[in-house]
């Protein structure tokens, strides 16, 4: 490769480099004030994309014309920003912590919907900015014109948002709001506007950015999760709440990327690499080394604590006489039900995937509610137990009754190598490399062909026959399933969770009574991989065949939603949350057309109706009515 | 239009729901796909589907019987298409599953079929897979696999002498076997050939504008791309932008597909040799009357979805009539070898791989009206372009 050639590559890397930035720096805005993590922003990037579609094919023959379309794209989009922070967070900031989540998830699905009932199914190529259709020429290369203009715009935008933060008042409130936001509530700033501005101008940003985009890409369905995933990863390198910081993220990302894709296949001591091929993960490998070497992103600092939001968490209690007996009965209920409803019936089925869901959502939870840990890559382990056993059953012909004894063994052992790195983070930073490896173990599972079958996944993992009806199958998964649910309450309530949730609530505290935090952290961590490794086995197991889509970013999301729609303050919590979860999505995507949109305003009204999680706001409605007048 | 159809679907639920209110005497086919996530494919294909069975029920239906096809949203996830078919066989008692959009389901649902031993006709995924290495006696497939899309493109190919080509390929199974298929062809039957750029790119996320210039870095003669939607619509842009296909061959596979050359309009590429379904040209009689009969249901042209919908139904159909019966081993010796008729032709289930011999067309593209179309285009049929028997008893388990 030439030096121009790498010149103009270097090139193509800034004007990527602008599209990241202007998806990232609006959640690094929100993020910082309201610390929500706002996962609707790729939806909002999407929409700005679409909206800016429709403006242009209308308004946007002129010069001027089409810039102002643009414009009015993100303003659009920045109006739909502060009604969504109106209507429906400001309804939930006093849930506890990460619940606006399940909020922001729920409006994905929402807005999936809406836009395909628009917009249509088909792929919309807008139209090039007028003055800006051809390319130029650098060192004999053709360079677009529009790539030229983003890579101007980037640091234009940066530098009015600069201007904004540093020399205005409101800057002036959102950098204190950043850094405490209830010292900022304490001095009389109404922290109402505040914060719907912020999310405004967040919003506003996404759109801009999704409308800038679209000469680069058509508007289509799959843009938002792109571009959220996009985002986080760009936003987390930089340091959370960084707008510079942001920036540079951005460019460091788009420039490995450019110049993976420059040096092609290249030939090392024997070895062929292709280089390209790295792109597929190359965000994540980033964000990886970054957080291990620099835990508060490039240019972050560590996160002011933020002293009032929600309720202080109740210490967990043993469940009451009530409890017990409900438990008992659903249990008496489940132990019965394939001879009720017949043992291949769907409701044994469906009972099977329930049942392993509630196992991988009880120990996520092990590590995110007691633990305070909150792992945005949970799928890791789940997929790692369902490779692990699927391979050793296939390729090492083992029987499938050890190679399901092999599955916790395998997610324990990934556990016990990512959360290492995991646990000396905290936070948002421990979430997003908990991220980082899964998309990690994700690419590796996806391009290892010969091992793993790559994307087709592996087929022919059967149970054996004494287990291959499905009433035979459901037993056992009701036994793990029921014997993990023991273990972690045992674990809970044994001195070793009392110092982990000690350390979750006060690390320096439980420091100097003796407790060493990342130790205990660690071990919590590999437990949660173990178990969680069961869940994977059982999986594979049950369906015959995985893909890769086991360990997707879709996948810990479900098991986040989960735990959240069930709240994290309970034991119970996840089991109801993964129950209600799984029969809703199961039920709904089989009544209507538009079932994600209705599946979305099914969670919106739990999350309103249910501002602690199902199970934590019926605990303290109960606690309410049994309290003595 | 939409909110009827979301009424009568809720009532159709409700109807279902009070009491299995659909007709006793009906012949029941599951069909599950990834509606919501591959609408862009599905939408059509679900149109051609449901125009198929209006037409069929209207005629009588099959064997003096009803035809009643249940779908399924699988939501682009292998454990909820194997749920989804469980459903399908224990409380809807189908006789048989059809339809599976991605490769990964495909696979995971004809092994499903395999354990439960039950019929699976596979619409539209494309891996060599499910009929070879992961093949087996329960499971046809209908469209053209990627091993035969490719070997359709190869002559053009070779016919073009170019002998420094560049690869561009969406970074998964699909891609990584088309390309394998196209470089061992090609270096067979042209001998003399250099692959001089790979350009792996992550599905969905192709950095198009650094692709294209390591493309152009490279010099070569020839590109093949194997990338389709947004992906392509992106590549076309920056490469025609930067003068990429200026004086060079491109060829493309599915490129010729209106699902992917519609959205490109008047940017739509001229003079690449692509696969794909000129519908507004073909003047065979069986398409004739699909395509009148589509336009006139819907106000809306057919894409290639809505033909495999169609031609999927119409396979059901002759094998639920050539078996006369409703049992799977009486079914599979019924679909091996079946003959039956689609909107591109007459083709066959080949016993030997279960593969149907659907063929696609392969020609130039070209601007017409500011519109992608396809010009001296001739139909391949799937018949002519498959590997050896030697080589498929060698792939595909014994069963």
């Amino acid at each position: 490769m030439s030096l121009a050639a790498l010149f103009v590559q270097l090139l193509n890397g800034l004007a990527g480099a602008s599209t990241l930035f202007l998806i990232a720096a609006g959640l690094s805005l929100i993020f910082g004030v309201t610390r929500i993590v706002n996962f609707a922003h790729g939806s909002l990037f999407m929409l700005g994309s679409y909206i800016a579609y429709s403006l242009i094919t209308r308004i946007g023959g002129t010069g001027l014309g089409y810039w102002a379309a643009v414009l009015l794209a993100a303003v659009c989009v920045a109006t739909i920003g502060a009604l969504i922070e109106i209507l429906l967070l400001r309804r939930i900031y006093r849930a506890p912590e990460l619940f606006q989540l399940l909020a922001t998830f729920a409006l994905t699905l929402i807005v999936q919907d809406v836009v395909l009932q628009l917009w249509g199914s088909e792929n919309l190529v807008g139209p090039r900015a007028p003055g800006l259709k051809s390319a130029i020429f650098v060192f004999g290369r053709a360079l677009p014109t529009y790539d030229l203009a983003l890579i101007l715009i980037g640091p234009l935008v940066l530098g009015l948002l600069w201007l904004l933060l540093t020399r205005t008042r409101w800057g002036v409130l959102i950098r204190a709001a950043t850094q405490d936001r209830d010292m900022v509530a304490a001095l009389g700033v109404n922290q109402a506007v505040l914060f719907t501005s912020v999310f405004a101008l967040g919003a506003g940003l996404a759109g801009l950015g999704g409308a800038l985009n679209l000469p680069r890409e058509p508007a289509n369905l799959g843009e938002d999760i792109t571009a959220i995933g996009d985002a986080f990863v760009v936003v987390v390198v930089g340091g959370m709440g960084s707008i510079p910081g942001a920036f540079l993220a951005a460019l460091l990302i788009a420039e490995i990327k450019a110049l993976c894709i420059a040096l092609g296949q290249v030939s090392f001591l024997g070895f062929a690499i292709s280089f390209p091929q790295f792109t597929l993960v190359a965000e994540f490998v980033v964000m990886a080394i970054v957080l291990v070497l620099r835990p508060w992103g490039l240019l972050g600092k560590p996160q002011g604590s933020v002293r009032s939001i929600g309720q202080i968490e109740a210490p967990i209690v043993p469940a009451g006489r009530m409890l017990q007996m409900i438990g008992a009965a659903v249990l008496a209920a489940l132990l019965v039900l394939p001879l009720v409803a017949g043992g291949e019936s769907y409701s044994t089925v469906l009972a099977i995937d329930i049942l392993v869901g509630v196992l991988f959502a009880v120990s996520l939870h092990f590590i995110m509610g007691p633990g305070g840990m909150h792992s945005f890559g949970h799928a890791a382990y789940f997929g790692l137990g369902a490779y692990g056993a699927a391979l050793l059953f296939k390729d090492a012909g083992m029987p499938m009754e050890l190679a399901l004894v092999a599955a916790p063994i395998v997610g324990c052992l990934g556990a016990l190598i990512f959360g290492w790195f995991c646990v000396r983070l905290s936070g948002v930073y421990l979430a997003m490399l908990t991220l980082a490896f899964a998309q990690i173990v994700w690419s590796i599972v996806f391009q290892w062909d010969e091992l793993t079958g790559g994307s087709n996944g592996i087929i022919g993992v059967w149970p054996s026959p004494w287990l291959a009806t499905k009433a035979a199958y459901f037993y056992l998964t009701l036994t793990l399933c029921v014997a993990g649910i023991l273990l972690v309450r045992r674990i809970l309530f044994a001195p070793f969770g009392y110092a982990m949730r000690a350390v979750r609530d006060s690390a320096l505290r439980a420091d100097a009574i003796g407790i060493g935090a990342v130790r205990v952290q660690w071990t919590g961590f590999v437990i949660a991989g173990a178990i969680c490794g069961i869940a994977g086995g059982l999986f594979a197991f049950s369906k015959g065949s995985i893909s890769p889509e086991t360990i997707s970013i879709s996948r810990s999301v479900d098991g986040l939603v989960m735990v959240l729609l069930g709240g994290i303050g309970t034991l119970v919590g996840p089991i109801v949350g993964s129950v209600t979860f799984l029969i809703l999505q199961d039920s709904v995507a089989r009544q209507t057309e538009y079932w994600r949109a209705l599946l979305g305003l099914v969670i919106i009204f739990l999350v309103l109706v249910f501002p602690q999680g199902i199970a934590g706001t019926i605990q303290s409605w109960s606690k309410r009515a049994w309290k003595p007048a | 239009m939409r909110i009827t159809k979301i009424i009568v679907s809720f009532a159709c639920a409700a109807a279902f729901a009070a009491g299995a209110a659909r007709a006793q005497d009906a012949i029941r086919i599951g069909e599950i796909n990834s509606y919501k996530a591959q609408a862009a494919f599905l939408e059509p294909y679900r149109k051609g589907m449901e125009l198929a069975i209006e037409e069929v029920n209207a005629a009588g239906g099959v064997n003096g019987k009803k035809l009643d096809v249940i779908t399924r949203d699988d939501n682009a996830n292998p454990g909820d298409a194997v749920r989804a078919a469980e459903e399908l066989v224990s409380r809807e008692k189908v006789s048989f599953i059809a339809g599976g959009f991605l490769s990964n389901i495909g696979v995971a649902l004809a092994d499903f079929a395999k354990q439960k031993k039950m019929l699976y006709l596979a619409s539209e995924p494309l891996t060599d897979k499910i009929v070879w290495q992961g093949g087996n006696r329960y499971t046809f497939r209908l469209r053209p696999s990627t091993y035969m899309q490719v070997s359709m493109l190869v002559p053009g190919a070779v016919q073009a002498k170019k002998k420094k080509w560049a690869l561009v390929y969406p970074n998964y199974e699909y891609g990584q076997s088309a390309v394998a298929t196209f470089k061992s062809q090609l270096q067979d039957k042209q001998g003399e050939v250099e692959f001089v750029s790979d350009q792996a790119t992550p599905l969905g996320k192709i950095d198009a504008g650094p692709v294209a210039q390591a493309i152009a870095d490279a010099n070569p003669d020839a590109i093949f791309v194997v990338l389709f939607g947004a992906d392509l619509a992106k590549f076309v842009r920056e490469g025609e932008t930067r003068g990429l296909f200026k004086d060079r061959f491109v060829v493309g596979l599915l490129t010729g597909e209106p699902e992917y050359l519609d959205p490109l309009k008047d940017e739509a590429p001229v003079g690449w040799w692509v696969t794909g379904y000129p519908w507004y040209a073909i003047n065979t009689p069986e398409h004739k009357k699909f395509l009148d009969a589509y336009q006139a249901k819907y106000k809306d042209y057919p894409r290639l979805g809505s033909v495999v919908g169609y031609s999927t139904i119409m396979a059901a159909v002759a094998g639920l009539k050539k078996a006369g019966d409703l049992e799977t081993e009486k079914l599979v010796a019924a679909f091996e070898g079946l003959e039956f008729g689609t909107p591109l032709g007459k083709v066959k289930f080949r016993p030997q791989d279960h593969q149907s011999t659907m063929g696609a067309y392969v020609g130039k593209t070209a601007l017409k009206d500011g519109k992608g179309i396809m010009v001296d285009f001739h139909y391949v049929d799937g018949a002519d372009v498959q590997p050896s028997d030697a080589d498929i008893k060698k792939w595909r388990p014994q069963d």
